[in-house]
């Protein structure tokens, strides 16, 4: 007998809002998202740009790290839960101050990228000893059960997952949030603060992924829908699809795992040495550290760089790339940058090739097509420092 | 003058043996916002489902196919520009190629306007 099978897509606490709004959804690491609403890619992705964009991220992994002796108010029980994660990930996860988070990448022994997350140091007293972890949807299953069976017995991993995450992004989102968060406006690009109202919690974050200023909140699932019903009922919010979300980002040159980051790509090759802060290089404590070390001192082979299109045609992903007639690499993310009206493109080349304005050729259907490397981001980015 | 419709979302409107042919306002609503639009060279030469033409979304790049067989007399160079027509106009300014047609028959294994209607509403 044939075994048969039917993928079941999990829907996020905010899925009737969608259909409400009148999305169109996909299948998207497992859920059924939203790819686009009525305003269009296009328009929902300027919308951000110039307002607020409101983006369901529930799909995502939220999750709780915490030690197994639970978390008390002693610096020293930061230091614990860090000195486990840091076997895990390059970054400087003990050198958090309270209340601040932190781009990472969890890395297999030979140092390339399992997955890029978010760890945060909670701000509050009582919950040192505890770390609040985003990680990607499509990658949540793999790397929860990294941290559970490397930290087995000293840390408990709590999925967050059954709740609401979303994010409010552009120049709008801090006027618009600040009325229900109002101390949400005095934090920094990176910060975070749990914030309790009527008697819910939210951790509220100044971070994102379109490169505008603005906010993820992770709640529990009714209060969180409930909220994001009360954002979308202003004039200044819209809600916005997987798509937008995509051209925001890579116009923000910000990676997209499974596309820019696989494990066989090291955080060097990826642009991303900057997670890897002094003291780990230092200490070289971290999984793949000889890789990685050696292409700090003495460079990649490869760089993930930008890449401008010189013609209207976009170039996607798997696109080669060619200096002179050879192969010097291939384009992992492609597609077309409504804000600066104009193809916005993410690949790796050879080293010797990755000079911002060093020109190439992309083999878009047989026909090569004139672009140059260029600096990323495509657009000047507006986080608050 | 008819025009003829495919399952792919392609319209042909046809004079004589020549017609002119684009992608159904269908397949503009479904695309999104088109960004970039790639035609043949005038004078290529293509058979019934051959892929013609590629229309780019912010998102995707989605090829065109040939309803009928035939060879391009002229192409809509106005689309190079402005390929953002395609979603305001795209059974009308925003054709893609006019061809002469190789085999008229060809027509026959096609929809006319009631029976395109009816698929896309099954769709």
């Amino acid at each position: 007998m044939v075994e048969t099978r039917t993928e079941t897509l999990r829907r996020t606490a905010l899925y009737p809002l969608h259909v409400e709004y009148g999305a169109k959804l996909v299948p998207f690491a497992g859920y059924e998202m939203p790819v686009q609403f009525p305003d269009g890619v296009k328009e929902e992705h300027l919308w951000t740009r110039s307002e607020a964009g409101l983006f369901d991220v529930s799909h995502m992994g939220p999750s709780f790290l915490t030690l197994a002796a639970g978390t008390r108010a002693d610096p020293a029980a930061h230091a614990e839960i860090a000195a486990m994660v840091e076997t895990l990930v390059p970054s400087d996860i003990r050198g958090l101050k309270p209340g601040q988070a932190r781009l990472t990448v969890l890395l297999d022994g030979e140092g390339g990228i399992l997955d890029d997350l978010i760890i945060t140091r909670p701000y509050e007293e009582d919950r040192q000893g505890e770390l609040y972890i985003v990680v990607n949807g499509a990658m949540k299953d793999q790397d929860w059960g990294i941290f559970e069976s490397a930290l087995a017995g000293r840390a408990v991993l709590t999925r967050a997952d059954d709740g609401v995450l979303f994010a409010l992004q552009g120049p709008k989102a801090e006027k618009v949030l600040s009325a229900y968060f109002p101390a949400c406006a005095d934090l920094k690009f990176m910060e975070s603060r749990r914030i309790v109202m009527h008697g819910e919690t939210f951790v509220v974050s100044r971070c994102g992924y379109t490169g505008e200023d603005g906010y993820e909140v992770w709640s529990g699932a009714a209060a969180g829908a409930e909220l994001v019903r009360l954002l979308l009922d202003d004039p200044c919010v819209r809600p916005i699809g997987l798509g937008a979300r995509d051209s925001l980002r890579l116009e923000a040159g910000l990676c997209l795992y499974g596309h820019d980051l696989s494990p066989e790509i090291s955080p060097v090759e990826a642009d991303l040495a900057w997670v890897i802060q002094k003291r780990r290089r230092e200490a070289g404590d971290f999984p793949g550290a000889a890789r990685i070390l050696r292409e700090l001192k003495d460079g990649p082979a490869r760089r993930r760089v930008g890449i401008r299109p010189l013609e209207r045609a976009p170039a996607r992903e798997g696109t080669e790339i060619f200096v002179g007639g050879a192969a010097v690499g291939v384009v992992t993310s492609g597609g077309f940058g409504p804000s600066i009206d104009a193809p916005v493109t993410m690949g790796y080349v050879d080293a010797a090739h990755a000079a911002p304005g060093t020109k190439i050729d992309l083999m878009v259907r047989g026909k090569a097509r004139p672009a140059e490397i260029a600096s990323l981001p495509f657009i000047p980015t507006r986080y608050k420092r | 003058m008819t025009i003829y419709y495919t399952k792919d979302h392609e319209w042909i409107r046809v004079e004589g043996d020549t017609g002119t042919v684009g992608i159904t306002s269908y397949a503009a609503g479904q695309l999104g916002d088109v960004v970039y639009v790639e035609l043949p060279e005038t004078g290529a030469k293509f058979a019934r489902g051959d892929d013609f033409a590629v229309v780019e979304s912010v998102k995707a790049a989605s090829d065109v196919y040939a309803p009928v067989s035939g060879s391009v007399l002229e192409v809509n160079s106005a689309l190079s520009e402005a390929p953002e027509k395609v979603n305001d106009a795209a059974e009308g300014d925003a054709w893609f190629v006019r061809v002469k047609l190789t085999d008229s028959g060809e027509l026959s294994g096609l929809m006319d306007e009631a029976a395109y209607s009816a698929y896309c509403e099954g769709l």
